[in-house]
Order: C-alpha cells, then sequence, then structure tokens
C-alpha cells in the first residue's frame, strides 16, 4: 500500500503555527501562553487562530512579566501540562534567565528526576528586519552553556514543524529559536500529519569536497548563498544546517571534515563565548589530523547589535562567507 | 483621605501572649486534642532546629539556617493542608516541610547530599527554593494547573520579608490574581533578611497591604499564634479550593538565631536584648500558657512527649549518618531523561579516571 503524504506550502511562521496547532489537537496537556498571543495572534502572529480554536483556556495571553511567564510554566510543567511559552523577543528573556537557570533546568537535576520541567520556550531572535533595540539578540550561547535545556534552532518550514513536535514531546525543557528574519522569507512543503525531527540531528543541504560549511536558522541562506558562488568558482561544499544548538550533532561534523578537511562556521552572535568555539572543539576532538587548515569562523563582532542603520555591518553576509571559504582552502 | 493600613490590616491574634484566648469564637474547635497535637509538633521542630545547629557545630552536617521562633507559623499553616496538596518551602521551612511531609530526610540536603531535596513519598513537596521569591511564579503555576485540570489541590508557597522587595514577589501575585489560581502566599516576616531590617526593606508598614495591589485578601497575623497561624491558613486554603482565588497571609515572627551557622547576628542586632524581648512571646511558651489555663496541661504527658521526641530526632539523624555514601552517578545521571552525548562522554571519561584507566 503506498501512503501519500499530504502537504501544504507553508511560510516558517505558518509551519511553527501549524506545529502548535497540532499538539493542541494531540494532547489535552499542552497550553500556548505568552504575551499577546491569543486574540492578537502574537506579535508575529505565530499563534494566529489558535485560540480561536481551541479557546481561552488552551491559548492565552499573559500579564506583561518574562519571569512570570516562565515561572509559572514551570509551575505548570512541574504539575502536569505541556506548556509551550513565547517570549516576544529572544532579547525581552532577560527577566527570565533566572527562572530558566535557577528552576527549569535545575529541577530534575535536584530531585533525581522526582520532579521534570516538559516545557517548551519559543523565541523570534536575530537581526536584519530594522527592528528597534534589544529586538535583534542572538544569544543563543547564554543558554547553550546552561546546563539542563535544549537548544534548537530551524532554518526552514519543515523543519519548523518537526522540530516544534520533538520540543513539545520532549521531557525536558527545549528553547526554540525562530530566525524571524525568515519568518516568511521562504516558503516549503510541509506535511499536514504529525512528525517529528530528531533534537541533536544536523542536515546536510549541500555537498562538495573542498570546504565544510555550518550555520543554523537565519545563517543557513547566507551560507547557501556563498556555496553557490564557490560552486561557481569550482570550490564546492558541504552544507550543514546544524538545526540543533545542543546537544550539537557531532557524527555529522566529523563525517563532513574528515572528508572536506577544511571549515567555516558562521553564526551573527558575538564571537567570544559563541557556539562557533565549540563547533572548533568538536573538530579537534573528533578530527584534527584530518585538518588542512585552520577552521575559520564568520560571526559578529564582539559588540552588541548595532542600530539598525548599521546593522548589516554586523551580520555575516555571502561575501564574507565567501571570502572565509577561499582562506580555508588557499592556507 | 489618608488610610490607616494598621487599622486595615490588624495583626490578627487569636491567642494571646499569655495564652488567653482572645477571639472566643474559636473556643469550640480548640479541644486537648488538637492542642497536644500542635505542642507536641513544636517541641518536635523546636528539638530537630537545635539539633541541626548542634551536628553543623559539630561537623557532622554543612551550614544550616535556622528556624528558631517561627515554629509556629510553620507548623500551624502545614497541618491546615490537605494531605496531597502542593507545597513550596524555602530553605528555612524545615518546620512546615518536616510536618507536612513526615520525613527528615531534608536533613541530608544540609549535608550535601541531592537526596534531602526528594519529597516524601507521595507528597506534592517542592525541593526547597535557594534564590530567593522565584518559587512564587511556580507556586502560581502549580496551582493555574490544578485550576485547569479541576483538581481540588490547593498550593502553599513560604517566602520571607526579604523576598518581598523581589520582582518575582510582585510576578507571581500578579499571576495568581490575574488567573485566580487557588495559592496561598505565606509569608513569614521574621524582620530580618540576613542583617537587614524590615524598615529598610520597605517602605510600607505592613507586607499584608501589599495584597490590595492585587485586589486579593490580605491578612496579618500573629505568626507565634499557632492558632491565628492554622486557621488563618485553612480559610486561605478554603477559598482558594472555592474558586476565590489567591491570599497572602503575613505572619509576623522572629528569628532568634542567625541567618545561618555561617552568620554571627551579634554584628548587627543586640541579640540578648532582642532575644529576651521576644522570648517573652515565645510561640511554645504561649501554647504551654494556654493550655494550662484551659486544663489541658498534663505534666506527666510533657514528659512522656519531651522522650517520644529526642527519640524521633535521635532516629531522624541516625537516618542522616546510615545513609549509603553518595554515588557519583548521580552528577552525571540527572540533567536530562536521556543524557546527551557530552554528558555520557564527560561521564565516561570521569569515571575512567577514578578507575584509574589510562
Amino acid at each position: 500500500m503506498i501512503s501519500i503524504t499530504k502537504t501544504k506550502q507553508l511560510t516558517l511562521i505558518q509551519a511553527i503555527t501549524d506545529g502548535m496547532r497540532t499538539m493542541l489537537n494531540e494532547k489535552e496537556e499542552v497550553v500556548v501562553l505568552g504575551e499577546d498571543v491569543g486574540k492578537n495572534g502574537g506579535v508575529f502572529r505565530a499563534t494566529d487562530g489558535l485560540q480561536e480554536e481551541f479557546g481561552e483556556k488552551r491559548v492565552f495571553d499573559t500579564p506583561l512579566s518574562e519571569s512570570g511567564i516562565i515561572g509559572s510554566s514551570i509551575g505548570m510543567a512541574i504539575n502536569g501540562l505541556l506548556p509551550v511559552a513565547e517570549i516576544q523577543f529572544l532579547g525581552f528573556i532577560y527577566p527570565a534567565y533566572e527562572q530558566i537557570m535557577t528552576h527549569a533546568t535545575r529541577m530534575r537535576y535536584r530531585t533525581k528526576g522526582a520532579f521534570t520541567v516538559p516545557l517548551v520556550i519559543r523565541a523570534p531572535y536575530g537581526a536584519g528586519v530594522r527592528a528597534p533595540e534589544i529586538h535583534s539578540d542572538s544569544m543563543e550561547a547564554l543558554f547553550t552553556h546552561m546546563p539542563g535545556i535544549k537548544v534548537v534552532c530551524p532554518s526552514n518550514p519543515h523543519d519548523a514543524k518537526g522540530l516544534l513536535i520533538s520540543a513539545i514531546e520532549d521531557p525536558d525543557p527545549v528553547l526554540f529559536l525562530e530566525p524571524l528574519r525568515l519568518y516568511r522569507a521562504v516558503r516549503g512543503d510541509v506535511p499536514e500529519e504529525k512528525y517529528e525531527i530528531e533534537i541533536g540531528k544536523g542536515k546536510y543541504l549541500r555537498e562538495g569536497d573542498d570546504a565544510t560549511v555550518i550555520a543554523w536558522g537565519a545563517m543557513v541562506p547566507i551560507a547557501m548563498k556563498a556555496a553557490e558562488q564557490a560552486a561557481e568558482k569550482g570550490i564546492t561544499c558541504d552544507v550543514i544546517d546544524l538545526r540543533t544548538l545542543y546537544p550539537i550533532d557531532k557524527a555529522i561534523i566529523a563525517e563532513s571534515v574528515q572528508k572536506t578537511g577544511r571549515c567555516v562556521v558562521v553564526h551573527e552572535a558575538p564571537a567570544t563565548g559563541g557556539l562557533g568555539n565549540d563547533i572548533i572543539s568538536i573538530v579537534n576532538d573528533t578530527s584534527f589530523l584530518y585538518m588542512k587548515s585552520p577552521i575559520e569562523r564568520v560571526t559578529g563582532a564582539d559588540v552588541h547589535v548595532p542600530f539598525w542603520a548599521l546593522e548589516e555591518h554586523n551580520i555575516p553576509t555571502p561575501a564574507r562567507v565567501l571570502d572565509a571559504i577561499h582562506k580555508v582552502i588557499n592556507f | 483621605m489618608k488610610r490607616d493600613i494598621q487599622e486595615e490590616f490588624p495583626m490578627v491574634q487569636i491567642m494571646g501572649q499569655n495564652g488567653e484566648i482572645i477571639d472566643k469564637s474559636y473556643l469550640n474547635q480548640i479541644d486537648q486534642t488538637l492542642a497536644l497535637q500542635f505542642y507536641r509538633q513544636l517541641i518536635c521542630m523546636r528539638a530537630f532546629d537545635q539539633k541541626a545547629i548542634n551536628l553543623q557545630r559539630q561537623g557532622r552536617i554543612g551550614t544550616y539556617p535556622g528556624f528558631e521562633g517561627q515554629e509556629a507559623a510553620q507548623v500551624g499553616s502545614a497541618l491546615a493542608l490537605d494531605e496531597d496538596d502542593w507545597m513550596l518551602p524555602t530553605y528555612r521551612d524545615h518546620a512546615a516541610s518536616i510536618t507536612f511531609g513526615k520525613s527528615y530526610t531534608i536533613l541530608s540536603a544540609w549535608n550535601g547530599r541531592v537526596e534531602g531535596n526528594l519529597p516524601p513519598e507521595g507528597k506534592n513537596i517542592l525541593p526547597p527554593s535557594v534564590p530567593i521569591a522565584t518559587q512564587l511564579p511556580l507556586a502560581a503555576g502549580i496551582a493555574m494547573a490544578n485550576k485547569y485540570k479541576n483538581s481540588s489541590q490547593a498550593v502553599i508557597a513560604y517566602f520571607g520579608d526579604g523576598a518581598t522587595s523581589e520582582g518575582d514577589f510582585h510576578e507571581g501575585l500578579n499571576f495568581a490574581s490575574v488567573f485566580q489560581a487557588p495559592v496561598v502566599f505565606f509569608n513569614q516576616n521574621n524582620q530580618y533578611a540576613i542583617s537587614t531590617p524590615i524598615w529598610k526593606q520597605m517602605n510600607s508598614k505592613t507586607i499584608a497591604q501589599k495584597s490590595i495591589a492585587y485586589e486579593i485578601p490580605g491578612i496579618r497575623i500573629d505568626g507565634n499564634d499557632i492558632f491565628a497561624a492554622y486557621f488563618e491558613t485553612k480559610k486561605a486554603l478554603e477559598r482558594a479550593r472555592n474558586g476565590e482565588g489567591p491570599s497572602l497571609i503575613e505572619a509576623v515572627t522572629w528569628r532568634y538565631g542567625a541567618h545561618t551557622t555561617a552568620d554571627d547576628p551579634t554584628k548587627y542586632r543586640n541579640q540578648k536584648e532582642e532575644n529576651e524581648k521576644h522570648r517573652q512571646n515565645d510561640p511554645i511558651t504561649r501554647l504551654e500558657r494556654f493550655m494550662k489555663a484551659h486544663g489541658f496541661w498534663d505534666e506527666t504527658v510533657a514528659e512522656q512527649l519531651k522522650e517520644e521526641v529526642k527519640e524521633e530526632i535521635d532516629g531522624a539523624v541516625k537516618g542522616l549518618e546510615t545513609m549509603p555514601p553518595a554515588d557519583v552517578n548521580d552528577i552525571f545521571d540527572y540533567m536530562f531523561e536521556k543524557p546527551t552525548w557530552p554528558i555520557e562522554q564527560q561521564k565516561e571519561e570521569y569515571i575512567n579516571h577514578l578507575r584509574g584507566v589510562r
């Protein structure tokens, strides 16, 4: 018997909505909460129509109170619910940092599993849409450094729905980062049914022999563009969409760099303490003797996201990534 | 018109300093059985606290935060709970959690053991909250889930006077108020946050008045009056169960001792003078006076209880000191339901290192 998967053409943000809808239908314990997520459907419309469809008990507005949103979500998760909490922008999550660090990520550890926190925190992140100050932060490494929380970051509609469903099904806290500049930039086929993308698994988007380019979220199209431009000059690259930022897919990185011997990491977050360093460590641990040149990082500087008149200068561009590809090849 | 806060939030007393019953309407609810139950638990918790401090002095446990003086607030409120209610204690609320959980495992937490954080079988007691006030939004959330599930379970969350200065106090109370969550916020105002006295903590006259901002009932009680602690908590829990939302209780009390065994209160207050004054108002002495005045006192029974309590505490210490050694696997095994590869790898490397594998 042939089963035909029905698909829909969705944008990344529609796929996120679809992921929440799927899980709201699937499990009575799922609740969606956050600032303006109800009638307004979220400031980006990620929860558009969900309150109408599932009622105010399941999809509800909260006070403007990030620590309250995450703190109460932790309480709900401890007591049997599966909260999906929206933080309006990643740059607004800092008041909730203490709740995540001292309770969400620690409750299983400090009770040997007697209490657990199956919580999903959704947050749009990243620069490039000319947003006001603080609306463009990309501080994923603050959370990958935190023990006890998984961090995922899709770059396309198909992965967005699958990863969100996996995050909601996960028995531990998951931070789900949404590249806001890609919300409506891409459309893709998304299965109507429930499916999961395994947390901890990256994906090849392009295969080549000369260098490995690693990116996630909003940097994926930039890495792809650079790889296309390199190909025009006869340089072929593996492009890996990391998809999960903790735990990182070590196997895919090792496999690729052992083939290419060269590696470029792209992220928009500041370089120091950034995830690029963890990727370099993985290459070091698994593939040191395979490497033909030092690894290049194309990242934001150790500065805050600039005012938007200058923000493009601090976001990696295809040209900068292409330069890095040339550098690892011409070493 | 200026409002009179002290008139709006009077200190509720059922029993006065000399053990006299001030609010006679409670007389038919207080019998010898109840008084004896309270008395036994109060002396038991005091004995526990004194024992824990001695253990620390002898190097048999680590730093310990004493609660002597606050027994009535904690025992009274804990005994008001239903068996399946939820409790969120802080690090100074062991009289509450031991009374409710009927277990002394918490003592081991002060000996560096994670086992001390585990809830007693079948009990919804969260591990003591160490960061200040952060448990209050959690309490609101647990109560919101109870409401979602149409459960009759209520929630009690403990916190101190210093916690009312934290943002999470306000975020927690606001959430509970907005969602009308079945939770009792039980404040013990022992008048000092380490060395900072209440008058430097806030410019308000009471903590109870902060309830006005959230349109929830706020009650100020004499926290050394176990009847006030018990009956006012019962009423607040009943409101919670009846769908009437959260309450804030301020129990005014006093800690005789240091913030923790690592603290020296003589640096910031006149311990001798202050404690002499507060001993007049001791929660145990007051109950004793009440029992004597009402013919509930029996010297032989009191002696028996003392012996019984001593045995119970000795048993708790024995339990602590006969625990199997801590398991090094616990370092790695409870971060996630399934460990991530970095944790698996780190565990393997470290265990091999311990075994001398090179």
